[in-house]
């Protein structure tokens, strides 16, 4: 009987969901358009980008270092310019994000080992971009300086700091980002699918149909919860299939916990979305609030910024966000062998967060015939 | 009298393809007088207020305003009517004073003008206590009211009004019929559009409109003097009038047939023997011929009510141990200090219809919604079939069947999926399934729609298969909230059939409406005003206690607004 009046629901919600093609478009096209931007557009690292140069000194060291500008891989061109007014109209124009100035006593101060200077001019108006070319070029300029200092007067090197990423060897951007899409996109459709359903269905006015049915409010949740369940499900598992064979990103850790995290992380979001939509009474209503909820998910997530440098009193909050424990257990799976010890000690947190949003859903609907 | 509006061969297509929303009408709409827009759901009226608002252009013919062509000066007409649009564009989270304010403003009505105008609006419509009300908190005859001051502030020399009595009361109602004749005596004229027959008989004119057609222009004593001598009450069938109805209705003389309360009302054709005991088959029943109203004449109009035998939806019911499928004890519900339902009992008797009948707000779906357990009791109990709503919700509830106001089906699958739906919801499996799901198939009809949208539906398969979803379970309850509001009176006609087959059959109804027709297939009545059951009994049992000198014939709406008033004086004494 029970079953009978759950498997009812199920196939309604999915029907619900599936049947019109537009629904079906809208299940498929969004997500696949936002991963393909967020892997793509949305990146931090700078390439293929044009510098300029104006070099205002004659010696041979000025043309060694721009040699080595023209061979590092992340500029696409170095464009000379023959004037400052010259550099300055290229900035203005957006042509280049920086221009090197090369002031005329570089080689002679090289020589007489004395400080030369190199100026960078930056575009401001691409204050992220331009610091990260900076770092780069700063980069080159300093090895350059060192490697003449070697072989011109053989001076000792201070000691140096050297970086290793481990598990992120080439610290690639995407390495690290694009598997976190296996969480946040099914996040943001299984929000909009759950949180709208039940207040589209007040505004229709079927839900007092369903209250008025032998249903029992927790069967109406269930009812919800499994067709969310079984799309986040099937979209997860698709953009893992896409991460793996289509970025080439190898998966280190074992399948078997990544997706055990992303079934509790997804029941836990379908309880937050439950509960949502269990406080309001229509569609604008739960609009505003699934669009609430998702940025501080999103932001205190570590997805983009680590929680540890968070303000203190963030920190807790950022406990209670199923989000944040998925963005480590998925990092942690694809970079690293990730040790179920560790995977276990982030599962806990985001179930106890699903039967918490679940239960006060259920009570809510509840308490909403009463 | 001058025409204030005149159109000539005017024509609406909203699509090529499509069926016109109206089709050639060539009519004049007279000053100083109401002109009645008369005609169910999707007949065409809204479009054709729309036109003569300038706001639609037609697609044939012309229509000229006070004389104004609508294509060319609809701007100058703007300025010269005014338009009550069927849900009134009032700000509901603005004060009954902002929104006339606000409405002031956009039509240039400033200064003195502006004060003397409020003044007499706000002393017309009788909303001057309530000015910092805000409009959302309002009633709907209230609402009806303001909306109405909105449209007045030019005072305009035509005021259309589209379906204003839709959600009000009938108090409310005939204040705002009696509002209307006062501006008329103005020398305004109104056009009153209505899904309501029973108002075609205020109006001097009226435009009988169906599917866009005209089916009838002028006088409304006209086209119901044309069945004059057609109708006829039968009395005295007792408790075999549901299926005397029926059987009547198989004649081919017979054109049309109702319940009202215990009596039957048949409409015979043009020409036809008028009914004896003997061509009905009923010795006992006494055949007095009654005078026509106006929805005789519209149904005749229609070529009668359809006559299609359907299966029964529902297997005979035993007569059970006795006890009432339905009892109300002492239902109580407070919302914080304010006592929407107040100590309502009754009880409903197995094959009963029983109405709740109420103003808006008087608690009626306050005490409809604790019976159906969807709002749980302060105090008391409802049961259902002897299982408490509110104990035993599910297995109560597994008892009942429940049709909303509104259509409240999903409207995006198609209605085999519906169907499904429902039947897996009240726990019905594998043949089981598929025999109530076949059994409703056959006896609504509804096998050609099997594959379609149950949102594009017509309006009768809507509720045919809003019924058959309410019913596969075969429930020995079926609760009815305002079925056939707005419907068209042959839909409802078939709906009501279908409603009396299966209480033949054993099943219990409950209905709430405050539509009087509605009211009238009822077996017994609870009328339920500020929150308190101020009468309980049958329609004539209510009628015959208001009858006095000034309403010799008390219809149930005359009966209705008199025991509201006796209430009112009742406490107005004790207080």
């Amino acid at each position: 009987m029970i079953w009978t009046r759950l498997l009812a629901l199920i196939v309604k919600e999915m029907l619900a969901a599936f049947r019109d093609p537009k629904a079906r478009m809208a299940l498929v096209m969004p997500p696949l358009i936002q991963f393909f931007l967020f892997a793509f557009a949305a990146t931090l690292e700078v390439s293929n980008v044009p510098v300029g140069v104006l070099n205002q000194d004659w010696g041979a060291q000025s043309e060694q270092l721009i040699s080595r500008f023209e061979r590092a891989s992340a500029f696409s061109e170095v464009r000379r310019y023959g004037s400052e007014a010259e550099a300055r109209a290229a900035i203005d124009r957006q042509d280049v994000m920086v221009v090197i100035q090369i002031g005329q006593d570089f080689s002679r101060k090289l020589a007489g080992n004395e400080r030369p200077t190199v100026q960078l001019l930056l575009d401001g108006r691409k204050s992220n971009s331009a610091q990260i070319l900076s770092n780069y070029l700063n980069t080159i300029i300093a090895q350059y300086s060192a490697a003449y200092r070697m072989g011109g007067a053989a001076l000792q090197p201070e000691s140096e700091i050297v970086d290793r990423s481990w598990y992120n060897p080439n610290r690639g951007y995407r390495e690290s980002m694009v598997p976190v899409l296996i969480a946040t996109l099914p996040m943001t459709m299984v929000l909009m699918i759950v949180g709208m359903s039940v207040a589209r269905e007040r505004e229709l006015g079927t839900f007092e149909q369903l209250l008025v049915s032998p249903l029992q409010p927790l069967e109406i949740v269930v009812g919800k919860a499994v067709p969310g369940l079984i799309v986040g499900f099937a979209q997860c598992t698709i953009i893992t299939l896409i991460v793996i064979f289509g970025f080439g990103i190898s998966l280190t850790g074992s399948a078997l916990v990544l997706f055990t995290g992303l079934a509790i992380f997804l029941v836990s979001i379908i309880g937050i979305a439950l509960f949502i939509s269990s406080l309001v009474s229509n569609q604008q209503q739960a609009m505003m609030g699934i669009m609430v909820t998702m940025m501080p998910l999103m932001m205190l997530s570590g997805f983009s910024s680590p929680v540890q440098n968070m303000p203190d009193w963030l920190q807790p909050i950022a406990q209670i966000n199923p989000l944040t424990h998925i963005v480590v257990v998925i990092r942690g799976v694809f970079l690293r062998d990730m040790a179920f010890g560790a995977v276990a000690e982030r599962l806990w947190p985001m179930a106890a967060i699903a039967v918490v949003t679940i239960s006060a859903a259920a009570w809510m609907f509840r308490r909403k015939i009463q | 009298m001058d025409a204030l509006v005149s159109t000539e061969g005017l024509a609406k297509s909203f699509a090529p393809n499509a069926t016109p929303a109206i089709q050639s009408l060539t009519t004049k709409i007279k000053a100083g007088q109401v002109t009645g827009l008369v005609g169910p759901d999707g007949a065409g009226k809204t479009t054709l207020m729309r036109l003569i608002a300038a706001l639609l252009q037609p697609s044939e013919g012309r229509i000229d305003v006070q004389g104004r062509d609508t294509r060319t000066e609809g701007a100058a007409i703007h300025d010269e009517i005014g338009y009550m649009p069927q849900r009134f564009g009032l700000y509901e989270d603005l004060s009954v004073m902002e929104n006339l304010t606000l409405y002031a403003d956009l039509r240039g009505v400033v200064g003195d003008e502006r004060t003397a105008t409020f003044e007499k609006l706000l002393a017309f419509t009788d909303l001057a206590r309530f000015t910092d009300r805000l409009a959302g908190a309002l009633s709907g005859g209230m609402k009806q009211k303001l909306g109405l001051a909105c449209a007045m502030l030019k005072s305009p020399k035509l005021l259309l009004l589209d379906e204003p009595s839709v959600g009000v009361d009938p108090i409310s109602r005939r204040d705002l019929w009696k509002m209307v004749y006062s501006l008329i005596d103005q020398g305004v004229g109104v056009v009153w559009s209505t899904a309501y027959l029973d108002e075609a008989e205020n109006c001097a004119e009226v435009i009988v409109l169906n599917q866009g057609r005209v089916l009838f222009q002028g006088d409304p004593k006209d086209m119901t003097a044309k069945m004059a001598g057609r109708v006829f009450k039968l009395h005295g069938a007792g408790a075999e009038r549901r299926a005397l109805l029926a059987r009547t209705l198989t004649s081919d003389d017979v054109i049309d047939g109702v319940m009202q309360g215990e009596a039957i009302r048949v409409v015979i054709a043009e020409g036809a023997a008028a009914p004896t005991a003997q061509s009905i088959g009923a010795a006992s029943v006494t055949i007095a011929p009654t005078p026509p109203r106006f929805e005789d004449a519209f149904v005749a109009m229609l070529g009668g009510q359809p006559k299609r035998t359907l299966a029964q939806a529902t297997r005979q019911r035993s007569d059970g141990d006795g006890k009432a499928p339905v009892q109300a004890k002492a239902l109580t519900r407070r919302f914080g200090s304010f006592t929407a339902a107040d100590h309502i009992s009754f009880e409903i008797a197995r094959g009963e219809i029983f109405g709740l009948l109420g103003p808006n707000g008087a608690g009626k779906s306050t005490t409809f919604k604790m019976m159906c357990g969807l709002l749980r009791p302060t105090e008391g109990s409802a049961l259902v079939d002897g299982l408490d709503l509110y104990k035993a919700p599910s297995a109560a509830r597994a008892r009942l069947g429940y049709m909303a106001q509104k259509f409240s089906l999903y409207g995006d699958l198609s209605v085999a999926q519906n169907l499904d739906f429902f039947a897996g919801a009240y726990g019905l499996s594998g043949a089981r399934r598929r025999e109530a799901v076949g059994r409703v198939i056959e006896a609504f009809d509804l096998k050609p729609f099997l594959n379609e949208n149950s949102g594009g539906l017509p309006l009768g398969f809507k509720q045919r298969l809003a019924l058959s979803c309410a019913i596969m379970h075969e429930p020995p309850v079926l609760f009815l909230d305002e079925p056939t509001s707005g419907v068209d009176p042959l839909t409802r006609r078939e709906f009501w059939g279908f409603i009396n087959a299966m209480v033949g059959r054993g099943v219990t109804i409950m209905v709430t409406t405050h539509f009087m027709d509605e009211a009238e297939y009822c077996d017994r009545v609870a009328l339920i005003y500020r929150g308190k059951c101020i009468a309980v009994d049958t329609p004539e049992a209510l009628q015959h206690a208001v009858k006095s000198k000034d309403i010799p014939e008390p219809t149930l709406e005359d009966a209705f607004i008199a025991l509201v008033e006796q209430h009112d004086r009742a406490q107005q004494a004790a207080a």
